[in-house]
């Protein structure tokens, strides 16, 4: 019997459309990924079934980290220079142009006033590793209730923003009340929840 | 003429190259391979660290502490449409009906939405009934010191899957942490 000689194929292929497609989706992530600000804390949202999105600009977050520290944050870089010009005035502190910058490009922060410019004097590096005490909050409308006076000066700085509490859901609940109770007595009276995703469930429909 | 080798073909051929020398025929496919790694590489890095679903936000209205005519209002409420919440330590809620002599039942958040569900359709059958305004019943949401930002978060969603409308988060009193049985 004599062999059938199979014909050598070719072991490269052409790659083009694969490579076409991978950069097509390199570009989709490179310009829809949005980069997480640096947080000083890890927060875990309970979930719900609301579904009202978040307003990309002039918000305000609080957010309750799980052993109750509040951190406070305004979105806007420009009125985060004069929310802190602000926070100065109300407390007699003049903060230097630096101190002002490493502020305004900051995020959450949780750092009572008293050691603000101790901490803004720090390098962006050994501010990220400072353990945040958290901003102090009770329940009077005094210069104490540090949370009460970054509201109102955020709120002449940044044009009335949405108020947003993020809370971690294990966060015990009399950490949240204080919040809530400082925003009801600064007349914050429509706030916001932020909450992860939840499918509705369809049994609502199906008892009613 | 002995250095062109093949110009006799040329020649002879198309007889277009005349006297040229043939530049090397190289191929023009190149090998992809690194390119695909590293766009498949960076494709990853991107779907990883992408964060594609955005949080939401529930709204909260809460009633203005000087406001008094608020207060009004809820002397209103008759107490065949209250219901009040206490939500107590490890997911447990406490319920009761009504105002006076109440008896506290212990449920969980599986449990509260039929709860809910029922108790607003016998209070819309009775408002129905006495031609009183037919808003369903009227909640009170009172989270003890016990009770984790999560249960708020949780029953809050309850109400809006029950479709209650009426409902404040208030402060628990004195009296009702003792209703609440150990």
């Amino acid at each position: 019997m004599s062999k059938v000689k199979m014909p050598k194929t070719s072991v490269s292929i052409d790659m083009t459309p694969m490579v076409d497609m991978a950069f097509l989706l390199v570009t989709f992530f490179i310009l829809t990924t949005k980069f997480r600000p640096d947080e000083p804390v890890a927060v875990s949202t309970p979930s719900s079934t609301s579904t009202a999105t978040i307003p990309e600009k002039g918000v305000v977050t609080i957010t309750v980290a799980n052993d109750g520290r509040l951190f406070f944050d305004l979105d806007n870089q420009n009125s985060r220079k004069s929310l802190i010009q602000k926070m100065g005035e109300t407390y007699g502190i003049t903060f230097s142009v630096d101190q002002q910058n490493a502020f305004a490009t900051g995020s959450s922060i949780g750092i009572p006033m008293g050691s603000m410019q101790n901490y803004l004097n720090l390098s962006a590096e050994d501010r990220k590793k400072v353990q945040q005490p958290g901003i102090p909050v009770d329940s009077t409308m005094n210069f104490s209730n540090e949370l009460g006076v970054w509201l109102i000066n955020a709120r002449i700085a940044g044009g009335n923003p949405v108020i947003l509490i993020k809370g971690d859901g294990q966060a015990n609940f009399p950490a949240v009340q204080n919040v809530i109770k400082t925003l009801q007595n600064r007349k914050v009276l429509r706030f916001g929840l932020i909450t992860s995703d939840e499918a509705m469930p369809v049994t609502a429909s199906q008892l009613k | 003429m002995a250095e062109l080798g093949e110009g006799g073909d040329v020649h002879s051929g198309k007889g277009k190259k005349r006297g040229g020398v043939r530049a090397k025929k190289i191929s023009t496919r190149i090998d992809m391979t690194p390119m695909v790694d590293l766009g498949f590489l960076l494709v990853t890095f991107f779907i990883l660290t992408t964060t594609m679903q955005k949080p939401k936000a529930m709204q909260v209205v809460m009633p203005d502490k000087a406001d008094t005519t608020k207060k009004e209002d809820e002397s209103k409420i008759r107490e065949s449409e209250a219901m009040t919440l206490l939500l107590g330590g490890n997911d447990k809620i406490f319920y009761y009906f009504g105002n006076q002599d109440p008896v506290v039942e212990s449920t969980n958040f599986k449990g509260i939405r039929k709860i809910l569900i029922e108790k607003y359709q016998s209070v819309l059958a009775i408002q129905h009934q006495n031609g009183w305004k037919e808003n369903g019943v009227y909640v009170l949401i009172k989270p003890t010191k016990d009770s984790k930002y999560a249960n708020l978060v949780d029953i809050l969603d309850e109400m809006k899957i029950s479709q209650i409308k009426s409902f404040a988060i208030v402060d628990v009193t004195q009296e009702e942490l003792e209703m609440i049985p150990k």
